[in-house]
């Protein structure tokens, strides 16, 4: 068994039986994790390098760990302080890395579709870690990972994504992956941040009642507002934003059943999270972020096959 | 196809082994037996019950390793993993190590080279249900033995079980 994708470039070209087998591999590295020597040799041929043209701490940190727990040899590069403010072309900066012998690239890019473009032009394995408005596939697997955790199967499972749909990524891999896995997938938030097509584009809910999607939800997975995005007057006002759509924990008691609470970070606190909420018991948000180590090391394993010494 | 052990033979056999473990390990305070992943532990599942019978109500540390991160045939093909439960460190204990075949003694190599990751151990003996002699490509040799055969590169040796396989048989393919 094995993945019918070279590349991680979106959940969108995986199989359900690709995911399960990133999920139950994902699985088996969370045990590596725990052992008192907390690594394998299973890499020890392979150098990666970590391209970041986007800001990024967790997914960048995250990517290096699962790395370096594999015992790959990483580079590190950020656009920042770069030859790309030189004007250096995306394929030409790749191209230049690439001739020093790497064998897989983890990419983060804010233009949608930058890795797809990579993927056809240079031979190594390249691993998508988050593409502009498009997808971040190692997101959603982490998501998936943690929910299947919590309540066993993915099967029937009610998620709710809530927040500014319009521009996240991580709603996209989820929406993908979780439709994939048989859950049911609601998205909530202010109309202005929820694309009219969605629900004949993916046959999910719509929701703009955070109320009525808590109440229907098992798990709650609430998005970023990018602060950055503040001037396209999408609403009003961050305060007005968390009266209408903040998830409080006074809140969370007040509905029928307990549900999970997710966060793929940065947490605004006070916007569309409170801290009482974000911090409470209901919150899986750390775990995500530790399984998010065992779900990338999982991915770059499986990515890594196939390489004979020469 | 060649019947190597048959129900009764193999039944016997582990009981062997399990006693001969016991012989050597009189306090078994401080050894702990690891089964190797997927089929060694069928054998090591038995031998530990076997072991468990005999020096009721004590109980000896019981772990499974998968060695597929460990391999080292790695860069030609990946392998999807078993799970690893070793809930207990093996800093300075006497390890058995438990195998349903020997044969190149490269999984051995690799399970050596995991085993570290949980401590370094007192001593590592090799338990073996089955050992296709003369085909090694590493200097490794069991300390128990179930039985000893000899074949060719060409012939396999299964080892089924009746919880997987409907029966209880070790044969030479």
């Amino acid at each position: 068994m094995r993945l019918s994708v070279k590349h991680l470039l979106g959940i969108r070209d995986l199989t359900r039986q690709d995911i399960e087998i990133i999920l139950d591999t994902a699985r088996q590295f969370k045990e590596v994790l725990q052992r008192p020597i907390r690594k394998v040799p299973s890499l020890q041929h392979i150098t990666i390098v970590n391209l970041f043209f986007e800001n990024s701490t967790r997914t960048r940190i995250s990517f290096e760990l699962a790395e370096k727990r594999l015992s790959a040899d990483t580079i590190n590069f950020t656009a920042g302080g770069s030859s790309v403010s030189k004007g250096e072309t995306l394929l030409d900066t790749v191209n230049n890395i690439l001739s020093m012998k790497v064998d897989m690239v983890v990419m983060r890019h804010s233009a949608s579709g930058a890795p797809h473009f990579l993927a056809k032009h240079i031979p190594a394995a390249i691993i998508n870690a988050g593409d502009g408005i498009n997808e971040h596939p190692t997101q959603g697997l982490l998501d998936a990972f943690s929910m299947r955790e919590k309540f066993g199967t993915l099967e029937g499972l009610k998620v709710a994504i809530i927040g500014d749909i319009m521009h996240s990524r991580v709603a996209m891999s989820n929406i993908y992956l979780l439709k994939k896995m048989g859950a049911e997938v609601m998205v909530a938030g202010p109309p202005t941040l929820i694309p009219q097509y969605i629900r004949e584009a993916f046959d999910v809910r719509v929701e703009y009642n955070l109320r009525k999607a808590l109440e229907w939800c098992d798990v709650a997975n609430v998005l970023r507002i990018q602060l950055e995005r503040q001037n396209q007057v999408l609403f009003s006002s961050l305060r007005e934003y968390n009266l209408a759509y903040g998830i409080s924990k006074r809140l969370l008691d007040s509905l029928p059943k307990e549900i999970t609470i997710m966060h793929p970070g940065p947490i605004n606190r006070g916007v569309e999270l409170d801290s009482d909420a974000a911090d409470s018991k209901q919150s899986i948000i750390l775990q995500q972020v530790e399984n998010g180590v065992a779900v990338r090391m999982a991915v770059l394993y499986l990515l890594s096959g196939g390489r004979e010494l020469n | 196809m060649k019947t190597v052990l048959n129900e009764q033979q193999l039944a016997i056999t582990i009981k062997r082994l399990s006693h001969q473990i016991l012989e050597n390990h009189v306090n078994l305070d401080n050894t702990v037996i690891i089964g190797i992943q997927p089929r060694g532990i069928y054998v090591s599942d038995q031998v530990v019950r076997e072991i468990s019978q005999l020096i009721a109500p004590v109980q000896v540390p019981y772990g499974k390793l998968d060695i597929t991160f460990y391999r080292d045939d790695i860069r030609k093909e990946i392998l999807l993993p078993n799970h690893t439960d070793i809930p207990f460190s093996i800093e300075n204990k006497n390890v058995v190590l438990i195998d349903d075949v020997l044969y190149t003694g490269r999984t051995i190599r690799a399970a050596l080279d995991a085993l570290l990751a949980f401590g370094r151990p007192a001593k590592v003996e090799l338990c073996i249900l089955i050992d296709r002699r003369f085909s090694r490509q590493l200097p490794i040799q069991p300390d128990y033995t179930g039985k000893s055969i000899d074949s060719i590169i060409s012939q396999k040796v299964k080892v089924l079980w009746k919880q997987r396989d409907g029966k209880d048989e070790v044969v030479l393919l």
